[in-house]
């Protein structure tokens, strides 16, 4: 069973390892690499939000490297992570599936999902359905203390039957029948984002739509961010609204270009659309993802080598062009 | 008269169905090139709203395959987070959404989840996304789905998102805000609900069809409205901004 915190205790100390993440300081550098963050900071049974953005910012490069060190027994939890969550599931790495959407964006149906839900193949998988919405009310509960939140966006629909985790109740302030959904907090044990640039301490530049990004990571116990470029901290400091999340919540900084492949990066990679499709098409059958999953995840030895296999092919989702905003003024006099 | 195909008809009549300044959660595939037609067409003050975080004016330049990809995004009216822009439903504010579906029954409720027992599905479809979201909380919903009898059922076995539930008033009982499913859009022919039931009916029947063809391939004893008509054929102005759109012809094959 994963140990996803659901719920529960949200006045809980947790405070406490995330002021201080991992027993590092603030000022610390956090600067690792991958495997070794994941080696650190991910057991088996841990509950994982891969990317909360919905289509873009997938830190595929993690969904590779939780494979390659056969993890297993997770939570994944997401509104939609695309084909990352659909790959874990193949290589058996899951147990559970907290989310609202598992499939491929572009091929339609998710094979390894359908196998494990409907064959229990390569075994069962425990699924808690959301909706969109409601499972960000969760994280945003998870991330500022509240027990649940009351939600009418999925009265009426059987998610409330097959979620048992909510439950109906009547708006107490209201004089005239109001039904509400109430939806408990999730707080995810490990959060893993990637991000545009970051420094070595984990102070974060995000731009472009961030789907739940924020609330699932301030929800969660840890965050491992996958840097595309790792700049000096005057470069963050000099822009902190565009800070997503400080580095004091950060408990590892990787520096891994690309982490997103197949998914987009606003101003640095565009979506690997056919790589979708090839997913799709080559993972029909077990036999077929045990395949794919060789030539593409195990038989790779870390991201720069998966990097190199894809060559002109990555070369050719590489941003080049230049659209850069109007700067921010924060002079003081 | 140019040529079209059906999704290029069924674009149109989605486009039709969007009304001047009116904000839209648009969703993926054939509704955001409806609202990319209607924008250029009679609601040149529209806005559309993508659940991953973007609101945008015009539509994008260039064919998206995803609602977060680049083109989107540059020069969007607000790059933002899913709660902020699904907030903007949960608070009443989006005037329609569009969504799709595997399976819709007699009173607008769809399946996207599970078909067959939730505990052991004969299929487990992809799951909702933010389509409950938007059944539940838009003012109108615009649903687009193929026309086959074993999509259109009596009777879901899984509500993803409701429509008008078990019809009458059951919609409002539940508490949902939304107005609930305005019209359903097929490749044969617009349902819309009608009379105190809610039951969907034949509004009208596009050009090349038939309403007994449209009643054979519904998987319910469809009822047509008093006054069926045929959908309107795309106007040259509304091929024009069509084909502005869709550069590659995507919806022309």
């Amino acid at each position: 069973m994963a140990r996803g915190r659901l719920g529960g205790k949200t006045g809980a100390r947790n405070n406490d390892i995330r002021l201080n993440p991992g027993g590092r300081a603030i000022n610390d550098d956090k600067l690792c690499e991958l495997g070794d963050a994941i080696a650190e900071f991910v057991p088996d049974g841990a509950s994982i939000v891969l990317g909360a953005a919905l289509e873009n910012a997938i830190p595929y490069a993690a969904t590779h490297e939780l494979i390659r060190q056969g993890r297993r027994d997770l939570n994944m939890i997401a509104p939609i992570s695309d084909i990352s969550t659909d790959m874990l599931i193949g290589a058996g790495c899951v147990a559970e599936v907290t989310g609202a959407w598992v499939g491929n964006v572009s091929g339609g149906m998710g094979h390894n999902y359908r196998r494990a839900a409907e064959h229990g193949q390569p075994h069962p998988i425990r699924i808690h359905d959301y909706s969109n919405f409601t499972i960000g009310m969760a994280f945003f509960a998870g991330a500022y203390g509240l027990p649940y939140v009351p939600v009418k966006s999925i009265l009426g629909s059987d998610i409330v039957r097959s979620n048992p985790r909510i439950k109906l109740a009547e708006n107490p302030f209201s004089d005239t029948p109001d039904p509400v959904a109430l939806v408990p907090a999730l707080k995810p044990d490990i959060a893993f984002l990637v991000v545009q640039r970051a420094d070595r301490h984990g102070n974060s530049h995000i731009w472009g739509s961030t789907g739940l990004t924020q609330e699932a990571s301030i929800a969660a116990e840890k965050i491992i961010v996958l840097a595309d470029e790792i700049v000096a901290p005057e470069v963050i400091a000099s822009d902190p609204s565009r800070v997503l999340i400080p580095g004091f919540g950060v408990n590892a900084v990787c520096h891994v270009p690309a982490a997103n492949h197949p998914s987009m990066l606003i101003g640095r990679w565009k979506r690997d659309n056919a790589f979708f499709h090839d997913y799709h098409k080559e993972t029909r059958d077990p036999a077929g993802f045990e395949r794919w999953c060789d030539e593409w995840v195990r038989d790779v030895a870390d991201h720069a080598a998966y990097r190199a296999k894809l060559g002109g092919q990555l070369e050719e989702l590489r941003i080049t062009g230049d659209a850069p905003s109007a700067p921010a003024n924060y002079a003081t006099d | 008269m140019s040529d079209y195909s059906t999704q290029e008809l069924m674009i149109i009549a989605a486009a039709r169905e969007i009304a001047d300044g009116e904000r839209i959660f648009v969703g993926m595939r054939l509704p955001i090139t409806a609202y990319g037609v209607a924008r250029l067409t009679h609601a040149p003050n529209a806005v559309g709203l993508f659940e991953s975080g973007v609101a945008r004016y015009a539509p994008a330049a260039d064919m998206l395959y995803t609602m977060c990809d680049g083109p989107n995004q540059l020069g969007a009216a607000w790059t933002t987070g899913l709660i902020q822009i699904m907030g903007l439903l949960s608070g009443g504010r989006i005037h329609a959404g569009f969504i799709g579906g595997a399976e819709i029954d007699r009173f607008g409720n769809i399946n996207t989840s599970y078909i067959g027992d939730t505990d052991a599905p004969t299929v487990k479809l992809p799951g909702s996304g933010g389509a409950p979201d938007i059944a539940a909380m838009a003012e109108r919903l615009i649903v687009i789905i193929n026309h086959q009898k074993h999509r259109l059922v009596e009777r879901v076995g899984y509500i993803t998102s409701p429509g008008y539930l078990d019809g009458g008033d059951a919609r409002e009982r539940a508490g949902l805000p939304g107005g609930g499913p305005a019209v359903v859009i097929t490749d044969r022919a617009i349902l819309r609900p009608h009379g105190p039931t809610n039951e969907l009916h034949l509004a009208a029947v596009h050009p090349g069809h038939t309403v007994d063809e449209v009643v054979e391939n519904t998987g319910w004893d469809l009822r047509s409205m008093p006054d069926v008509t045929d959908t309107p054929p795309p106007t040259e102005a509304e091929l024009a901004a069509l084909h502005q759109i869709d550069k590659e012809g995507f919806w022309r094959r």
